[in-house]
């Protein structure tokens, strides 16, 4: 068998990605003017009921993987009262958002916000359009619609016996009147929300269907290959187009903006090919010399700096060290890391004097609609982005969007032409947004009676907001994410210790390289340097590390009550199997509170290898237990990953690592058997997709203490000696 | 001109004899299923059968292919989704984003026409694809779900 390639028009694309679906429309959709169109109105903006009694919901976020498109239609579906096997999904335009005064609110998804943001505002959305359907039966029949109910699709009025169904009311409820204020139920009462429903955009995955942002094709569509200046900084000097240009395929060869050469031809494959024969020559720009040793040097300087941004601090911390019976102190470092999804970036642009759209996987399309406009020399209102299913974001598809900028500006090369720009992985590698890069010194102060009196926490090193979102740094100009985990208090990523003494503070140091938001962002770094740090001065103090914590968190019911559950179900007070070593480790993280605990046995040779890892979760409400343990194993692979093997070099001023030969990730082999512990608390929402990663590995180190007495201060673990001595 | 025979279909393509399978398929049939990853062997997203056997197509030129061998892609694995791997991939969720899946899928419907009942040691061993969603550890209840045969349709 085979499928002929679809040749799609612009409007034609659309639909056609869901006739290739099958029973399911999925990632993109007829536009809504369409949708709209008489025969399938629209509710309201969240729903359209069509005369088939098919749901369509209207998803503002994007899906990448983590689940939330099907979580979130579970929310809307819940107060809509329709039948879960009718839904169906799509997803609004950024314009479309701007043309209708945002009424989807933000479309971006990073920091695990893609369900718990919209949490209230989808739910209502249902509930308003399940009262109007219920408003327009009971109009229809002259009854009041107090009496009457809806239960999947179905509208019943009891008392005259009458039935009707949401498809053929549909027309005259969106004429209604919405409600102000529909009361929504109590997830105790939930039935489709809070259940592991299976996801709704699994099958085109199974059999080539799913159309990814690297996949699409549109009538007359050439391809584009790019090479950015691999020094952050350069720019091009020069370039040898003719050297090229008569290679098979080869269009046009194109500067981009100041730092980059890209070839456009027929096919991505002798774009490429020739882009790789093309002679360019770069100024690498004041960053040529820079090393990953300088950079350290530079970090190491803010260890000792005098000035710094406080982020949480209590008490009288030189005093207490001053005063101490003991002190433990210790210096750790994170590296760069690069997202490396699993589709490299890519967009596809077509530009005209009036009009640019753009094609792309984003997490942010209203984002990219600003980054496309800006490339395109339009106003957003002459721009569009049609948002694509993602191979993998990771934050790396959210805050900035040099590659939308980069296939505009390619397609304005070729007036009305769409072009489709890919990274080849090489450019992926070498052009991140990386994990930003930091070093840590901690320090405790022990009274005679091991209790923990000071704790001194400095940070040097990257700020994500500095480089990129800089309007989010505070007045003084200091960088809040920096502290993820550490915060004094709050519903998003408090501090579970309670501490007499304590400073926690953050010497900004920001090296050319650009960072990013990498999933589970700076609660990797600090949960290491925290957790780790503690387990080092229980065990100076003589103390169960899983004791010594809990004497720190009577004030922190929350964060005790997953650590406890994670302990119980690692079997913290059973011995291990013969050779296995434990560690735990706990943080608070995007509004949710997790714990983890692995078990890891350390060979002669110093193979680390990971058994058994439980995962304790307080996300408040969960929506789908088991889209959430997905996310928490999916979240412990790249916690692993990163732990593992996870690090970026830089020499000459460049990444080192361009594919994954250099940048190892774990594969199924390395993969240990993954417990989930649920434990929803209730009273607030918080999000799954990321937490979770950041106690990865600080139960992995502190296991791996347990097992040979080394203590791993800077990962990846591939670079430590854990011979037997 | 290069003849390849794709599930079941003799296709007539034009390409430079160096140019990867992968891209061929990719480009010029039009079968985009096939994903690229990375282009260098390393991590299975462009998995297809040749012969039976899993290729990382990647990483083997399109001239090295003979018109009498025969490819088969994720979108010629079965007509209707109902291979083994696939309805095990179905009845357990195992796609996150789903980019690496086309290969996971084809590399474990290899594995298992040449061994339909490995043990866990060999499907760690001969399952190499990347996946950095993280999916690993639903393939592999996947692979043995399937293995088992019936059970695979449950769900
Ligand atoms: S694309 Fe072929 S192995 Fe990665
Ligand atoms: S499911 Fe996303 S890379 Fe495997």
């Amino acid at each position: 068998m085979t499928t002929p390639r679809p040749a799609l028009s612009r409007r034609g694309f659309l639909a056609g990605s869901a006739v290739a679906a099958g029973a399911f429309s999925l990632g993109f959709h007829v536009p809504l003017d369409a949708e709209a169109a008489p025969g399938a109105p629209e509710i309201n903006a969240w729903v359209v009921v069509r005369p088939d009694d098919t749901v369509v919901i209207r998803i503002a976020r994007s899906e990448m993987g983590q689940g939330t498109l099907t979580g979130l239609a579970q929310l809307v579906a819940e107060e809509l009262a329709c039948d879960w096997s009718k839904v169906t999904t799509e997803y609004p335009t950024p314009g479309q958002n701007l043309a209708r005064n945002r009424v989807w609110g933000d479309f971006s998804t990073g920091g695990s916000r893609g369900i718990r943001e919209s949490y209230v505002a989808v739910r209502k959305g249902g509930a308003a359009a399940r009262t109007m359907l219920v408003a327009a039966a009971a109009r229809e029949w002259g009854v009041d619609p107090a009496g009457c109910r809806a239960e999947k699709s179905v509208i019943t009025h009891p008392a005259s016996g009458r039935s009707t169904t949401y498809g053929q009311v549909a027309a005259l409820a969106a004429t209604l009147e919405p409600p102000k204020d529909p009361p929504l139920k109590d997830p105790k009462d939930w039935t489709v929300a809070g259940q592991s429903v299976k996801r709704l955009d699994t099958l085109p995955k199974l059999d080539g269907s799913q159309v990814y942002g690297m996949d699409l094709t549109l009538d007359g569509m050439l391809n584009a290959a790019i090479r950015d200046c691999p020094v952050t900084g350069g720019k091009v000097r020069s370039f040898d187009a003719a050297a090229v240009s008569g290679m098979p395929g080869v269009r046009k060869v194109v500067q981009v903006g100041e730092t980059g050469v890209a070839v456009i031809a027929d096919t991505f494959w002798r774009a490429k090919t020739a882009l790789d024969a093309l002679p360019v020559v770069w100024d690498e720009g004041p960053n040529a010399r820079v090393s990953s040793e300088t950079i350290a040097a530079v970090l190491k300087e803010g260890l000792d700096a005098e000035e710094a941004f406080v982020g949480n601090k209590a008490g009288d911390v030189q005093a207490a060290l001053r005063g101490a019976a003991k002190v433990v102190e210790a210096t750790y470092a994170y590296p760069f890391q690069n997202h490396a999804t699993m589709e490299p970036m890519n967009a596809t642009a077509r530009w005209t004097p009036e009009r640019c759209e753009v094609w792309t996987p984003t997490q942010n399309g209203e984002a990219a609609l600003a980054a496309a406009a800006e490339a395109a020399g339009l106003s957003p209102r002459q721009c569009e982005v049609y948002k694509i299913h993602l191979g993998g974001g990771f934050g790396r598809r959210g805050a900035t969007h040099d590659w939308v900028r980069q296939a505009v500006l390619i397609a304005r090369e070729m007036p009305g032409t769409p072009v489709k720009l890919i990274w080849t992985r090489e450019e992926d590698m070498t052009h991140g947004r990386y994990h930003p890069v930091t070093q840590c010194r901690m320090r405790a102060a022990l009274d005679e009676k091991g209790n923990l009196t000071g704790l001194q926490m400095r940070i040097s090193g990257q700020s994500i907001l500095a480089a990129i979102v800089p309007g989010r740094l505070g007045p003084d100009g200091k960088d809040p994410v920096t502290f993820q985990g550490l915060n004094p208090g709050g519903a998003e990523a408090a501090i579970g210790y309670t501490i007499p003494n304590l400073l926690i503070d953050h010497a900004m140091r920001n090296p050319h390289i650009i960072p990013g938001f990498w999933r589970g962002v700076n609660t990797n770094p600090n949960a290491i340097y925290l957790e780790c740090f503690l387990d080092e001065v229980a065990h100076a103090a003589g103390q169960d590390p899983l004791a010594f914590r809990r004497k720190l968190m009577a004030n922190h019911p929350k964060h005790l009550a997953v650590l406890n559950a994670a302990a119980e179900r690692i079997g913290w007070d059973r011995k291990p199997p013969a050779g296995v070593h434990r560690g735990i480790a706990q943080i608070m993280g995007f509004g949710s509170y997790v714990a983890g605990a692995a078990e890891v046995s350390v060979a002669e040779d110093g193979k680390v290898k990971i058994h058994r890892i439980v995962a304790a979760t307080d996300p408040g409400v969960a929506i789908n237990p088991q889209q959430i343990e997905a996310q928490v194993e999916g979240s412990f692979v790249y916690g692993l990953s990163a732990a593992l093997y996870g690090a970026c070099t830089v020499k000459d001023g460049r990444i080192e690592q361009a594919n994954f030969d250099t940048y190892p990730v774990m594969r199924l082999d390395d993969m240990p058997a993954v417990e989930t512990v649920l434990v929803p608390s209730g009273g607030f929402i918080g999000g799954v997709g990321e937490p979770t990663i950041a106690v990865a590995a600080p139960a992995v180190l502190n296991a791996i203490f347990a097992a040979t007495g080394k203590r791993v201060r800077q990962i990846p673990l591939k670079n430590a000696d854990l011979r037997r001595a | 001109m290069f003849k390849l025979t794709i599930n079941g279909s003799v296709r007539e393509v034009e390409a430079e004899p160096d140019t990867p399978l992968l891209w061929v398929i990719r480009e010029q049939v039009g079968l985009t299923g096939t994903k690229y990853g990375c282009g260098i062997a390393q991590c299975g997203a462009c998995t297809v059968h040749i012969d039976g056997q899993a290729v990382r197509s990647c990483s083997l030129p399109v001239s090295s292919v003979s018109a009498e061998q025969k490819i088969v892609t994720i979108e010629g694995l079965s007509p209707d989704r109902s291979h083994p791997v696939q309805k095990a991939w179905a009845a357990l969720d195992v796609p996150q984003c789903g980019f690496c899946q086309s290969g996971m899928i084809m590399a474990s419907a290899a594995l298992l026409a040449q061994n339909p009942k490995p043990s866990e040691q060999e499907i760690r061993q001969e399952i190499t694809n990347i996946c950095r969603c993280g999916t690993y550890n639903r393939v592999l209840a996947g692979i043995k779900l399937a293995a088992e045969g019936g059970e695979a349709g449950r769900g």
